[in-house]
């Protein structure tokens, strides 16, 4: 192939494209890679000027964040010398560790809330797109842009409605209820976005197998289903991210029982100060669960997305 | 081994009739082909006789049990799809095995099915590959594969060579051919493409419009065509329609065409008003006794034969003539058509008048 070849590119042009995605991928990544060595910073260092890009790191951030403290008067602290390494480093500020704070409680919420909203939501919608890709439903054009009419305003334009109704049958501050409104706003992406995919899997492979003697439910479960994956993963991970990072009905739906983890985080800069490293190991954890469920599914991303058997 | 026969079958899809009122008889063991333009109802027939449509009105038999409202699976029937509709996560192996481990067959029996399969469609050496990085033919093969390893009472096919390109369809179609010959199993098999049905075909359905035009074997249907639809989508070049107004009486041999009398086979029905002469381009002759006359327009050389399109009293008319017999454009010539292969079409309905000739050839519709 010649170097003035259409498809091939030049090795510069090759060169500048590399470039630009590794400029590309620095700017994206900086301000997580700061969350998180702010997190292992004291908090001295965290608000240092010029801000400090070498220092000793230290898990005094991720200390204070998973439990309270209280500061004690000289001779308790002499009484009680500290035994262990987390009670050493708040001994440093003449403090004890009197319990754990509900950081954990809260990012256990966030799990149950998230994950189970989008359990929920990529389940329903499978079926509910594969109803509507495969039979013929009365009205299915209108049904699906009314499915898809409940994403044309902010779902928090809402809320107020919401807030009432929850509080008249008991949902507010539940995780059931959580999930539950979760569960409706993502419905409707659920629904279009997996409708979009099993439209792409030709029916031809659920009547072969319809043929070859299964019933309408295990060609479904069988065939479509692993030939589904890509979407179904994909899907799975938008609904995480939004249930996940949703913060203003979080705030305003949910305080003592079913609070979770992103309206939880900013209240740990009131405690004791500005407690920068706390927050931001907070929300370095926080990244985590997302993070490792989207590099878990990555492989369906990518995987089947050229049908190689099928004639286009 | 099965017997299909159709009756009346009819499907609506809301407003729309895409099937009107089918008959026909597929025979045990025959190679049966659905003929017709495309939309004309054939994949919508194959479908409804596979269960995976259910039929309007009408009966399915096969093998004398009637099955329109019965499930696909209870057919015992292999389908091969338009497109092939493997599964690209398995191996050659896996699709091909796929319909009996569905069925619960063990594994050492489901390979040795699998093993014999591919010795008869000479895959053996992919059988372990994946589906993706296959040739069209190789899938094709697969297809079949994964239809024959049931051993259904019939396959049904649905223009399984349409994604093949042309030189290998041939080959293919030979193959397949070959394939039922060794296994004399009952197929029907759907395409548009009316030389295939010609060369595979062991009977011929031709619809249209959801209609079935004609039914019978390749040779009836091209020389005896039921419909004016059926004479046109036939043959290359097609059949030469001369339209004239006239009548011809039953037990009459002779049509007059303004003025000049032509032979016709003796014919069964009489009829008045506007008709139609019907003579295939190899059956029109240059002869300059023939009061019939008409000027040479074009020629158009093809080795052996050529095509020569003259302009007449009735339109335009194509002849198929030996190669060395020279015709120059602009001459008028007298043309002569083979009284045998003559067929007389009612202009307004476009159906076959019976005759002598094709009485016999007419009785299935
Ligand atoms: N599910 C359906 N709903 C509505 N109309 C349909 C449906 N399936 C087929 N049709 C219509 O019925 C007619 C016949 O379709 P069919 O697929 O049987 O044609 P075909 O002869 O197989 O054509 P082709 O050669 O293009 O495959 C077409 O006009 C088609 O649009
Ligand atoms: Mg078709």
């Amino acid at each position: 192939m010649s170097s003035t070849s259409i498809t091939e590119p030049s090795a510069g042009q090759k060169w500048f494209a590399g470039a630009l995605v590794v400029a590309y991928a620095l700017i994206s990544i900086l301000p997580l890679v700061w969350i998180i060595a702010t997190g292992f910073k004291t908090p001295s260092d965290a608000i240092a000027y010029p801000p400090k890009v070498v220092f000793e790191p230290t898990l005094e951030g991720y200390v204070n964040l998973f439990t309270t403290r209280t500061r004690q008067p000289p001779e308790v602290m002499a009484a009680n010398p500290p035994e262990t390494w987390y009670d050493r480093i708040v001994a440093q500020y003449d403090m004890t560790i009197v319990g754990p704070s509900r950081f954990g409680e809260r990012f256990l919420n966030s799990v149950v809330i998230g994950f189970g909203s989008t359990f929920l939501s990529v389940f329903l919608g499978t079926f509910a797109a594969y109803a509507f890709s495969r039979f013929r439903i009365p009205a299915k054009d209108d049904l699906l842009f009314f499915i898809l009419s409940t994403r044309m305003m902010p779902p928090i334009a809402v809320a107020i409605p919401i807030f009432l109704m929850y509080r008249a049958v008991g949902l507010s501050d539940t995780h059931a209820g959580m999930i539950l409104l979760y569960t409706a706003v993502n419905l409707s992406l659920s629904v279009w976005l997996l409708k979009g995919f099993i439209d792409e899997i030709p029916v031809e492979y659920e009547e072969a197998a319809l043929i070859d003697g299964y019933t309408r439910f295990q060609a479904f479960y069988k065939v479509v289903l692993p030939q589904a994956a890509t979407g179904i993963a994909s899907t799975a991970i938008f609904c995480l991210i939004f249930a996940w990072n949703e913060y203003a009905f979080a705030v305003l739906l949910t305080s003592g029982q079913a609070q979770t983890a992103p309206p939880f985080i900013p209240t740990i800069i009131g405690v004791g100060g500005q407690d920068w490293p706390a927050v931001a190991a907070g929300a370095t954890l926080f990244l985590l669960p997302v993070m490792v469920f989207t590099i878990l599914l990555r492989k369906h991303l990518l995987r089947g997305i050229t049908f190689g058997a099928v004639r286009k | 081994m099965a017997q299909i026969r159709i009756q009346n079958l009819r499907k609506d899809f809301g407003a729309f009739t895409a099937v009107r009122s089918s008959s026909f008889t597929i025979e045990d063991g025959e190679f049966f082909m659905l003929l017709g333009p495309s939309g004309c109802g054939k994949t919508t027939t194959l479908r409804m006789m596979a269960g995976l449509e259910l039929p309007t009105s009408g009966e399915i038999y096969i093998d004398g049990e009637e099955v329109a409202q019965k499930r696909a699976s209870q057919r015992d029937i292999a389908f091969v799809f338009q497109m092939f509709a493997l599964y690209p996560h398995m191996t050659v192996r896996g699709n091909i095995g796929y319909p009996l481990r569905s069925q619960g067959m063990s594994r050492a029996e489901t390979g040795v099915r699998v093993q014999e399969v591919a010795r008869i469609l000479g895959i053996e050496a992919i059988l372990d590959k994946s589906i993706g990085g296959l040739s069209s033919g190789d899938r094709q093969r697969v297809a079949l594969g994964r239809a024959i390893v049931r051993r259904p009472k019939a396959f049904f096919m649905d223009e399984p060579l349409g994604a093949l390109d042309a030189e290998f369809r041939e080959h293919m179609a030979e193959e397949l051919r070959a394939l039922h010959d060794r296994m004399g199993a009952t197929t029907v098999y759907v395409t548009h493409d009316q030389l295939e049905a010609m060369q595979m075909g062991d009977k011929i359905v031709v619809m249209n419009h959801g209609v079935v035009e004609q039914f019978g074997v390749p040779q009836d249907i091209y020389d005896w065509p039921a419909t004016m639809f059926v004479a046109n989508f036939i043959g290359s070049p097609s059949m030469n329609f001369l339209r004239f107004d006239g009548m011809v009486g039953a037990g009459s041999q002779s049509v007059d065409l303004s003025g000049v009398p032509v032979e016709i086979p003796l014919s069964r029905d009489g009829a008045s008003g506007r008709l139609v002469l019907g003579v295939r381009p190899e059956h029109v002759r240059l002869d300059d006794g023939s009061r019939y006359r008409a000027l040479v327009l074009a020629t158009e050389y093809l080795g052996t034969t050529q095509i020569v399109t003259l302009s007449a009293a009735h339109g335009e008319i194509k002849a198929r003539l030996p190669a060395d017999r020279h015709v120059g454009v602009g001459e008028t010539v007298g043309l002569r058509f083979d009284p045998r292969t003559i067929t007389l079409f009612e202009g307004e309905r476009g159906r076959a008048l019976r005759s002598a000739a094709n009485e016999r050839s007419l009785g299935h519709v």
